[in-house]
């Protein structure tokens, strides 16, 4: 199926099943411990070994000497695989450094060797006795002093230029020229990178966890050099991946070189103090914003460099792509910069490129409306745009950002808000109020289904898809079941099976729109023939409470199945309307924060999203996406950093002690509130992704709190107390 | 070969039935519950008292059972989240995790359980805190309390929200009530 026009009235509208806060149908198996994640499956041929992973401990240069004799001796080790034993592998597309290092090393905790054993406490001890000798080299770690290297892209991530961005950024009567800063995050997903790996004859499986099935199978069989055909992944549990478990890792490829050399499953799972090195991240950008308007609050310059750094064939951190979409303004600019680095991979986190462009961009704009004298919600909404500013021919398919920050005004009652910073307090406490925008592009995947009709009535769906906490599985069910006139208990869905039909995945807030679309596709392809084994018109037959309807005949769904199983297999593609119509997804963020006059601690009191997605499948997971959201973008605002050393290039804050996120107690309260929207433009859903969105622009809304509560504006993230303390409003 | 690591046995009571297991010294009380036993649902997130997820409670006391070896469990009673309920009968506090949607991707989730059952009763026995006003005098059943007392569960997708409510539920506390009482965090919902 293609969608290539505005999607008409079609039976997902019917919303009996779509748009229900339905309970997660896995939701009794992950509340006791009954939904298997990719270390415990049972379901494996034989006895497991244990895998341990070791990382390099140098950041560049080479191993001298791996001397493995010690380790060999000791009780229960199978195998040590390394470079120097293992077969020759292949790389895969999406991976900038090896996954499996030696003799030269391109990043500290690369995985160099693998230790197998028969249990984990063996493997790990004799890891622990491999002696590596290293030859350092001098490493590029630090990307102020790679700044002036940096380079300009091509392609989606090439400067753009429209108007005359210097002239009226010159003539601007009231400017905005500052430089902020985001740090290196991690993912820090709970669930650490773990793989089953097992070979029968030259066919690998694995038990992974994943968010992209088909990416992940491609990938091990360009890595094993083996046809795609011979590589099974699955992945039914994850979890967590926020972009983290985007790609094939290191412990998929240690899985299988040491099952392969012990002739035996392996299980692993990643150390955690390993994982920060030895994963990607999110990497640090420096942005410098410029931004002219007239005096009555009109932008007329709007200018947003970034530069970020990488191992050599890396990518950048695309920190500029909502400037080029998110206000009117008729002179604009925008550049990235790539330097070479040699810290670990960056790559994706979620929201890769809004996330740290917004925490940037959108204390830039409350900067310029203190500036003007004007209200931060008022400025915004006065800038507003429908069209893509860059390219005017282009409306967006439907934009409700105004709404999103009028009514999100009203509901936190922000004309509570001093414009004057620091004037709040309550006690010991300074109060403060900030807003920001959120914007986060929609992206469609190709991606397909099979559902099957049984004789009992029963639809079960098949698709690589992946649920990381997103709630794919209820979504999909609810998909099904509206398409079939079924409630959510008819429906059996498996996912995350590459013998099953490749999805859209789980990354880039493309899942929940894409994914269901593929499932519509396939329901509609079997709606058809469930009519036509009913002997009813496919065109005017409709499905509810479990029956099917035409004319003045009715039948039991399950009839149409008596004969045999009817299995529907289809892929939904997509036409241009993502090209003629900028399809995008919008919020407005309102947080109260309180800062400790005396000792600086800042409280985050209340939280508030409106968000304006297309239609919500479910509201109860969607909600979920986005309160989980908002707590990751309060760790960006006030906590999360991985601190690089900028000697011996690694994060020093490798494990979850030290790279802080939030906890229970940082977090309110929070609400979340949907715009009732359905955009005919994007999906036969009509749908968008909120997963992403909800973290686009927290933080800024928190550094703008920060900053209306105390009068001391940090432009350094994340706002750690040191950088104000000093500023504070002197105490009375 | 070097020669083979001790080996002890050991043996305690595992949601109500009886282990004698030998093993490694080496092996965790955590690594004993999911590679011995076969008990997957405690979960291992960080394997060094970081993250929570391997919470688990020992004679009811919730303890990470990824900072404890196994052989130091002689005769104790081990409670896992497979002991608290079933998909077919779920545990108040899993019932009211499903209901206010107090997870996303499951994995802290076991973890964060074990730890809401075993706070709520923390409170009632009066153990104190750090937000509490006054060690004096009994802790409240609020949820500031509940928030400082489950820090130690990290769940980085972000549940927190629903799981205070859950947790409220379950404990019978108002929530509307609870915000109102909220001492640092906030004065408002």
């Amino acid at each position: 199926m293609k969608f290539d026009t505005p999607a008409g009235t079609n039976p997902i509208d019917t919303m009996k099943v779509i748009g229900q806060a339905v309970d997660r149908v896995d939701g009794k198996l992950k509340t006791t411990g009954q939904a298997p994640y990719a270390y415990e499956h049972g379901e494996i041929p034989g006895k497991p070994a244990y895998g341990y992973i070791i990382g390099a401990a140098i950041a560049k240069g080479r191993i001298a000497a791996m001397n493995t004799a010690e380790a060999k001796r000791m009780p229960g080790v199978l195998a040590i695989v390394s470079a120097e034993n293992a077969q020759p592998l292949g790389k895969g597309s999406m991976n900038t450094a090896k996954l499996l290092g030696g003799p030269v090393v391109e990043h500290y905790h690369q995985a160099v060797a693998v230790v197998v054993a028969e249990s984990f406490e063996q493997a790990r001890s004799a890891a622990n006795a491999v002696r590596i000798e290293y030859e350092r080299g001098a490493g590029r770690f630090d990307l102020v002093k790679e700044k002036p290297g940096a380079q300009p892209l091509t392609g989606n991530d090439a400067d753009t230029h429209t108007g005359d961005f210097a002239g009226a950024f010159a003539s601007a009567p009231v400017q905005v020229d500052q430089t902020y800063t985001t740090p290196d995050q991690n993912h820090a997903m709970m669930e650490p990178f773990a793989t089953i790996a097992w070979w029968d004859a030259d066919a690998l499986s694995v038990w992974t966890s994943n968010q992209m099935i088909a990416w992940n199978k491609r990938e091990l069989a360009a890595t094993f050099k083996l046809p795609p055909e011979k590589v099974h992944v699955r992945s039914p549990f994850i979890g967590g991946g926020f972009g983290g478990k985007l790609f094939l890792r290191a412990d998929a490829v240690m899985a299988a070189l040491g099952a392969k050399a012990c002739g035996r499953p392996v299980k692993i799972a990643m150390p955690r103090p390993l994982m920060l090195n030895n994963a990607t991240h999110r990497p640090a950008t420096i942005q410098r914003i410029r931004l002219g308007a007239t005096r009555d609050g009109k932008l007329t310059a709007i200018g947003h460099e970034s530069w970020s750094g990488d191992l050599p064939g890396g990518g950048p951190e695309s920190a500029t792509q909502q400037t080029k979409l998110l206000y009117a303004g008729a002179n604009r600019l925008t550049a990235l910069r790539l330097a070479e680095l040699d810290l670990p991979e960056a790559n994706a986190m979620r929201a890769p490129g809004e996330a740290p462009g917004l925490m940037a961009l959108e204390i830039a704009i409350d900067e310029m409306a203190e500036k003007l004298g004007m209200d931060p919600v008022k400025f915004r909404v006065l800038n507003d745009t429908q069209v893509d500013p860059e390219h005017p021919e282009r409306p967006f398919s439907q934009r409700n950002l105004v709404r999103c920050l009028e009514e999100g005004a009203d509901r936190f009652g922000w004309n509570r808000r001093s414009a004057k910073p620091a004037q709040m307090r309550e006690g010991r406490w300074l109060i403060g109020m900030g807003v920001a925008a959120a914007f986060r592009n929609n992206i469609n995947m190709t991606s397909a289904a099979r559902v099957r009709l049984a004789g009992d009535g029963v639809v079960t769906v098949e698709t690589d898809m992946t649920d990381i906490g997103t709630g794919s599985y209820t979504i999909i069910a609810q998909t099904a079941a509206e398409m079939m006139g079924l409630p959510v208990e008819k429906v059996r869905v498996k996912l995350g099976d590459s013998s099953f039909p490749a999805s859209a995945g789980s990354g880039g807030q493309w899942g929940a729109n894409s994914a269901t679309s593929g499932v519509y596709a396939a329901c509609a392809k079997l709606r058809d023939m469930a009519a036509q084994s009913l002997g009813m018109d496919p065109a005017s037959a409709e499905f509810s409470d479990g029956r099917v309807r035409a004319g003045n005949r009715s039948a039991a769904l399950a009839e149409a199945a008596k004969a045999g199983e009817l299995v529907a297999e289809e892929t939904m593609q997509w036409g241009d309307l993502g090209k003629k119509f900028q399809q995008s997804t919008f919020g407005a963020h309102f947080v109260e924060v309180a800062v400790d006059s005396y000792t600086g601690e800042t409280r985050v009191r209340r939280m508030l999203a409106v968000c304006a997605a297309g239609r919500i499948l479910n509201p109860k997971t969607a909600r979920s996406q986005v309160i989980g959201a908002m707590t990751m973008g309060v760790g960006g605002a006030l906590m999360e950093e991985l601190a690089v050393d900028k000697r011996f290039g690694f994060f020093v804050n490798h494990d979850l002690a030290g790279y802080e996120v939030p906890v229970h107690a940082d977090i309110p309260h929070q609400d979340v509130v949907f715009l009732d929207e359905a955009d005919d433009k994007v999906s036969p859903m009509k749908a968008k992704g909120v997963g992403e969105l909800g973290l686009c622009g927290v933080g800024a809304a928190v550094a703008n709190a920060v900053y209306n509560a105390t009068g001391v504006r940090v432009r350094d993230y994340p706002i750690t107390l040191h950088k104000y303390l000093a500023k504070l409003p002197a105490i009375a | 070969m070097a020669q083979q690591p001790p080996a002890m046995a050991v043996t305690f009571k595992v949601n109500g039935k009886a282990q004698a297991l030998m093993l490694d010294t080496r092996t965790t009380l955590l690594d004993a519950l999911r590679d011995h036993i076969g008990l997957m649902g405690t979960k291992k997130g960080c394997d060094h008292g970081q993250c929570g997820a391997c919470t688990v409670l020992v004679n009811g006391t919730r303890i990470n059972s990824c900072l404890s070896l196994a052989v130091m469990h002689e005769g104790d009673a081990v409670t896992t989240i497979e002991g608290l309920g079933t998909p077919e009968q779920l545990h108040p506090m899993q019932a009211a995790f499903v209901k206010h949607d107090g997870f996303q991707c499951g994995y802290c989730t076991p973890g964060q359980i074990c730890s809401a059952v075993a706070v709520l009763e923390e409170i009632r026995a009066g153990i104190p805190s750090h937000v509490q006003g006054d060690v004096g005098t009994a802790p409240e059943m609020s949820l500031p309390e509940m928030r400082e007392r489950m820090s130690g569960n990290i769940c980085r997708c972000g549940a927190y929200s629903n799981i205070a409510e859950a947790m409220a539920e379950v404990a019978g506390v108002r929530i509307a009530e609870t915000h109102g009482a909220q001492s640092d965090a906030g004065a408002e919902a």
